[in-house]
């Protein structure tokens, strides 16, 4: 373990621990946005370069810009915060702790198999073209599927956008 | 042990394109006014220094030596972070940019550029987008319902615009095929042919970029979030003292960059005609070494990438003093129902016209 990784997984655990512990929503946002680019760290170590930048763009670039817009809006503080009733606090705590057990159980045997040694390292592995190669050889239809997806979308958010009929003009 | 790969001309490199940076974002300043001064008829800034040189300095010394004020009810450690983040993003895209070719000595060949990745297009657009934090975090930390409103502003727009300029990009990336800056920029001449620079295979995609770059760098005519006709001073109301002046500066550094970047992607980078036919010529005629000459030609490309950055800057600064600011929905209009649907079209276009083997 490199102390590259050692020091991105810290900082990854530490700023994912600060979403859910900071008082402010804000805080929690900022954090979160703070955990991606630890991940996106990760990314960069194990040579995915264009998974590292568009986990960038798309989630903290988007995503969160999206995400810290909505909660600037909603104005939240200690006093407008709901109190929830404490059966939902326990069924909560219930539900997360078994979770985080199966994780731990299902992970703590895996043996890292068909890790790359120096002599099939390959450091182009995650690089933009093998990525495309293996994206419209072996996955084309999802991809393409996804793709029409985002299209609809993105046609939907224009009409959305468009003028009515007899919309005043200002 | 970490390895850090050829840390010592990277850094190097880095080192200087940072102060360019930020000496070119300074005389930006006096730019905008000689220019601004220049389009409006009046003589402009000239009391300190000969022809008002020295006004960038005087006005540091003025940012430095203001009061340093804190609204009440505000958020102080984000308050400080808003300005910090606004500068950070706005320097670090200049890190991919290819300020020139490669310089040879001897055996040792050295490149003019900060780091060289295979992902440089998506650096600079991962980080012009997140450039907006600095905005929004500033804004909402001052507690002022205008720094709020230029705050939100700033975010929604950025959003609108980043769609449409990512688009424009793919089409870029369709005709070179790669995400390197420096490879794109070695596509756009070739040695012994006409070869066009990538604005003449891409019109549409370079307008569309460009008022995108408008759009994300909060220029006139798009410069909604600091309006100050109807928000005060926009996210920068509360701010005073060097943080206001950080703000301000970071606009400068994000005109420079962005300038580097269409230049780079659309203008041909650090190319320019005639190059390979100079060198040439120098080798032949003149009896110079390969190398050497080589060095000479990429030391006028930079020359002349700059000359590119620097017409650019104008244009922006020209902009700014000819056309009045948008309304806020007419921006979104433009945004939404006419550049990304033109984006779109351009797309279409430029797969259409690889197809038949128009461009490649």
């Amino acid at each position: 373990m490199s102390p590259l990784f050692l020091f991105l997984a810290f900082v990854a655990l530490l700023s994912a621990l600060g979403v859910v512990f900071a008082k402010n929503p804000v805080h929690s946002v900022l954090f979160l946005i703070l955990t991606f680019f630890a991940l996106s760290g990760h990314y960069l170590l194990l040579n995915a370069q264009f998974l590292a930048a568009v986990n960038i763009i798309v989630y903290a670039g988007a995503i969160m810009v999206l995400f810290l817009f909505v909660i600037m809006f909603l104005n939240l503080n200690v006093d407008t915060e709901p109190h929830k009733p404490a059966l939902a606090k326990i069924a909560a705590a219930v539900a997360g702790g078994s979770l985080l057990l199966i994780l731990v159980v299902a992970l703590k045997d895996v043996l890292p198999t068909g890790a790359p040694t120096d002599a099939t390292f390959d450091s182009q592995i995650g690089m933009v073209n093998r990525l495309g190669l293996v994206l419209y050889q072996q996955y084309l239809l999802p991809f393409e599927l996804a793709s029409v997806l985002f299209l609809v979308a993105m046609v939907g958010a224009v009409m959305l956008g468009k003028r009515e009929v007899g919309e005043r003009n200002f | 042990m970490i390895e850090l790969p050829a840390l010592g001309w990277q850094s190097i490199v880095i080192f200087v394109v940072f102060a360019l940076s930020l000496l070119i974002a300074t005389y930006c300043t006096y730019a905008e006014r000689v220019i601004a001064a220049f389009l409006q008829d009046r003589v402009g800034p000239d009391r300190a220094g000969p022809y008002g040189l020295a006004q960038p300095l005087a006005d540091a010394v003025k940012m430095f030596t203001k009061e340093e004020f804190f609204p009440g009810g505000a958020n102080k450690a984000l308050f400080i972070f808003g300005p910090c983040l606004a500068m950070i993003t706005a320097l670090m895209s200049s890190a991919v940019i290819p300020f020139g070719n490669s310089m040879s000595f001897g055996n040792n060949a050295f490149f003019l550029q900060g780091i060289e990745v295979n992902i440089g297009m998506l650096w600079v657009f991962g980080v012009v987008s997140l450039g907006v934090y600095g905005v929004m975090i500033g804004g909402w930390a001052s507690n002022n319902k205008f720094s709020l409103l230029g705050a939100v502003r700033a975010a929604s727009q950025n959003i609108s615009y980043e769609l449409a300029m990512g688009m424009a990009l793919i089409a870029v990336l369709m005709i070179s095929g790669t995400l390197s800056l420096r490879d794109i920029t070695l596509q756009q001449s070739v040695a012994g042919e006409w070869h066009f620079w990538n604005i003449v295979k891409q019109p549409l995609g370079f307008i569309i970029f460009l008022v995108c770059a408008f759009a994300e760098t909060n220029r006139t005519p798009f410069d909604l979030p600091e309006c100050e006709t109807e928000l005060v001073g926009g996210y920068h109301t509360e701010y005073s003292s060097m943080k206001l002046g950080l703000y301000l500066f970071a606009e400068y550094v994000n005109i420079f960059v962005v300038s580097a970047v269409m230049s780079v992607l659309y203008f041909g980078g650090f190319n320019f005609p005639f190059q390979y036919e100079l060198r040439d010529w120098l080798v032949s005629n003149q009896g110079w070494e390969l190398a050497s000459a080589q060095n000479l030609i990429t030391l006028l490309g930079t020359v002349g990438l700059f000359l590119k950055i620097f017409a650019f800057i104008f244009f922006f600064m020209w902009i700014r003093w000819t056309l009045p600011r948008f309304r806020y929905d007419q921006l979104m209009r433009l945004g939404w129902t006419i550049l990304i649907p033109l984006a779109v079209l351009n797309i279409l276009i430029t797969g259409g016209l690889i197809l038949f083997g128009v461009i490649n």
